[in-house]
């Protein structure tokens, strides 16, 4: 008996072994990008992420070469207190360090019976000493990524430290206006909610109607239309972009958030009736029947009794469009641009000039990933039901 | 449609397209009448003003009014010889697209089928999959980001790229994974795989659901083992699922573009149909060539639309 338990976990560790394993690479890249986030720029160039919990660079060094005397906290000769920033900032880099190290005390070797460091050991010592004398200590992690993310700042401090001391660049006034900054991320969270709203309301509105008609009511080629609507779900955006943007230019509405409210709802129909009139067709007959008997028109059939009854396929479809919205990127580079930046947007400019700015990048980037995530996670239910209703059963 | 309308609740002939008429607008103007345009488009030059045989100079190849198709299907590949032709045609858009439809189809519904199956058998099911699902709600720009910092690239001593990190740590040199051509485009694909995995997951565990546990049991006690249950009964099963699975992410794939414009802009050997038509369009404002290059597009996407179509009217016929 408790041999057979005993086997039964044994035989199930492989299977642990690879569900855990999955998950973990799953998982693991966005961790990099959560923390990365959150860490100083000082550190984020310097050493990995998954570093943030050990000890800071050259402490190790520290330890081996200099702590013997100095002491652990470098604090214990009164001649040489290493926290003092005056005796620090003497030796900025690792040369005058090491030079330093060559020299004699009272006509006996510095280091005496211990070894002398390297030069990479001795730069990590440096940095080090910096660090404990408190000139350039950077706390293991900030939010300063994030307020310099909001207010586009981009310097080689933080938005903090330059208007501190008044230094800010032209486009910044240190205050709340910055929040509103066309290169910040705040600018681009507030327009990537106006393009998502309305985006998202009126596609699911439109669809209704017609998914209502194409269920309960008669007319001439329902059927071929349906069919028809079924094949222009997979036609790709590519294929419609270039002739919009043409019509847009000469209405004047490139740029404009009418014109991406209204592609987007073009656009999410197909899909969106699709699934409207699944689930409106699947009611029961005998309820709109009974509805009708009792002098019901179509007008309060759809109001009082198909609306309310669809709210489950409205919730899923709300969550596809918000997210097919929020996360597109083609559509707003297209049609807005640079003229109202939305977060993707932002995010896709910042990769190509900032390059190697990691901690500004993964804060921009959290940004944009926070408000799809708490929604879906929210939500889960209802996306992994219209997932299933689009796709499987048809 | 079998299922006809109550007769009581046939009100008038107009009525229904009051219902209809919003939405009919906004998808022909949106959808049908730009498909048109875009293939009108395609036999034009540059600007406009002639059709694209002007384009054609002295001496060159030219395919007249398609001369637009000519410069979108062979302008990648280096004709000069057969193996020039080869090689180049694995880095075009189109070699690359077909690397990306193989290898994330077939990545996305193997890793795919295998969390379904195993995250059936353990207790944190819901959280498993919760962590293979979560890559479907953030944007391709976000998981690009992610992705990039995976595989940044430093030429100094400390690599902070995880991938680098670990190429180092085991004493070999770190590798430039997305501007080495051929490998770049594989390093792309593993993110599309990321992405996308969490969506065929899903599905294929609600397929499983379906199967009726009697028929596995019944299997059991004759003696097959776990494996071969799977294999020939679990598979045929649920085929028909597994069918839309693939269709869908083929579909997924060619359209594809934000991925490859964020994290390479199609650079280094890595571009890909969809994000062509975009650099043709508003890189080199050259709309002749790139609504070709759509055109392209849907014809490989046709054979999908007509299969959703004839899956749909075989399903309606079920009803």
């Amino acid at each position: 008996m408790n041999k057979d338990k005993i086997r039964n976990i044994l035989g199930k560790i492989p299977l642990h072994v690879i569900v855990i394993g999955l998950c973990l690479v799953w998982l693991v890249p966005t961790m990099g990008l959560l923390v990365t986030s959150f860490r100083p720029f000082q550190d984020v160039n310097s050493s990995g992420w998954w570093t943030v919990l050990s000890a800071p660079v050259g402490a190790d060094d520290y330890e081996q070469y200099c702590a013997s005397c100095h002491g652990p906290d470098g604090d214990v000769m009164a001649e040489a207190d290493l926290t003092d920033q005056a005796v620090v900032n003497k030796y900025p880099r690792s040369l005058q360090l090491l030079a330093m190290l060559r020299r004699e005390i009272d006509g006996e070797p510095h280091m005496k019976d211990v070894p002398f460091p390297e030069a990479q050991a001795a730069a990590d010592i440096a940095v080090y000493l910096k660090r404990i004398s408190g000139i350039n200590a950077p706390p293991s992690f900030t939010v300063d990524n994030y307020i310099d993310a909001f207010v586009g700042y981009r310097g080689t401090g933080t938005y903090r430290e330059v208007c501190a001391a008044g230094e800010q660049a032209l486009d910044l006034n240190c205050n709340l206006t910055d929040l509103l900054n066309p290169r910040g991320m705040g600018r681009a969270l507030v327009n990537s909610l106006i393009v998502t709203l309305p985006a998202t309301v009126l596609p699911i509105l439109v669809a209704a109607f017609a998914g209502y008609a194409f269920s309960w009511l008669d007319f001439k080629g329902r059927q071929v239309m349906f069919a028809i609507l079924v094949g222009l779900q997979v036609v790709p955006l590519q294929m419609t972009l270039i002739p919009i943007s043409r019509i847009y230019a000469q209405l004047g509405l490139n740029g404009q958030f009418l014109g991406v409210w209204l592609f987007h709802t073009g656009f999410g129909l197909p899909y969106a009736i699709y699934l409207m009139r699944n689930f409106l067709g699947g009611l029961p007959s005998e309820l709109f029947e009974a509805a009708y008997l009792d002098g019901a028109n179509h007008w309060t059939a759809f109001r009082r009794l198909a609306l309310p009854l669809a709210m489950p396929a409205i919730a899923a479809l709300a969550i596809f469009q918000f997210l097919w919205v929020w996360n597109d990127l083609l559509v707003a580079l297209v049609f807005l641009g640079g003229t109202n930046p939305v977060l993707t947007y932002q995010i896709s400019n910042m990769v190509t000039s900032l390059g190697s700015g990691w901690q500004l990048l993964t804060a921009a980037a959290f940004i944009s990933m926070a408000l799809p995530i708490a929604v879906f996670f929210a939500f889960q239910r209802f996306f992994v039901r219209g997932l299933l209703a689009g796709s499987v059963k048809g | 449609m079998p299922r006809r309308v109550p007769e009581i609740m046939k009100q008038g002939r107009v009525i229904p397209w009051f219902y209809l008429a919003p939405a009919l607008l906004l998808m022909s103007f949106f959808i049908v009448y730009p498909m048109f345009n875009t293939i009108s488009l395609s036999l034009q030059n540059k600007d406009g003003t002639d059709t694209a045989t002007a384009a054609c100079r002295e001496g060159e190849p030219c395919w007249g009014i398609l001369e637009n198709y000519r410069y979108a299907l062979t302008a990648e590949i280096d004709s000069t010889s057969f193996s020039s032709a080869w090689t180049s045609f694995w880095t075009s858009s189109y070699g690359n697209n077909i690397k990306w439809v193989v290898l994330m189809v077939s990545g996305t519904v193997i890793l795919g089928m295998l969390m379904a199956v195993l995250a059936d058998r353990v207790r944190y099911e819901a959280l498993a999959k919760g962590i293979i699902f979560m890559p479907m709600a953030i944007s391709f720009v976000g998981a690009g980001v992610i992705w990039k910092f995976v595989y940044s690239f430093g030429t100094s001593q400390v690599q902070i790229g995880l991938l680098n990190a670990i190429v180092t740590s085991l004493g070999f040199d770190p590798i430039a994974w997305l501007s080495t051509p051929q490998l770049n485009t594989l390093m792309l694909i593993v993110v599309g795989v990321w992405i996308w995995t969490g969506f065929s997951m899903t599905i294929l565990a609600a397929a499983l659901r379906g199967v009726p546990e009697e028929l596995l049991e019944a299997a059991r006690i004759d003696g097959a083992n776990e494996f071969r249950v799977f294999r020939q009964i679990t598979i045929p099963m649920i085929m028909p699922t597994i069918i839309v699975v693939v269709t869908t992410m083929v579909i997924n794939v060619l359209k594809l573009f934000d991925l490859v414009y964020v994290m390479t802009g199609g650079n280094f050997g890595t571009d890909v149909i969809a994000n062509r038509m975009y650099s043709e369009m508003y890189v080199n404002f050259n709309p002749g060539r790139g609504t070709a290059v759509s055109v392209v597009l849907i014809i490989l996407i046709i054979p999908f639309i007509y299969l959703n179509i004839t899956r749909f009217l075989e399903q309606e016929a079920l009803r």
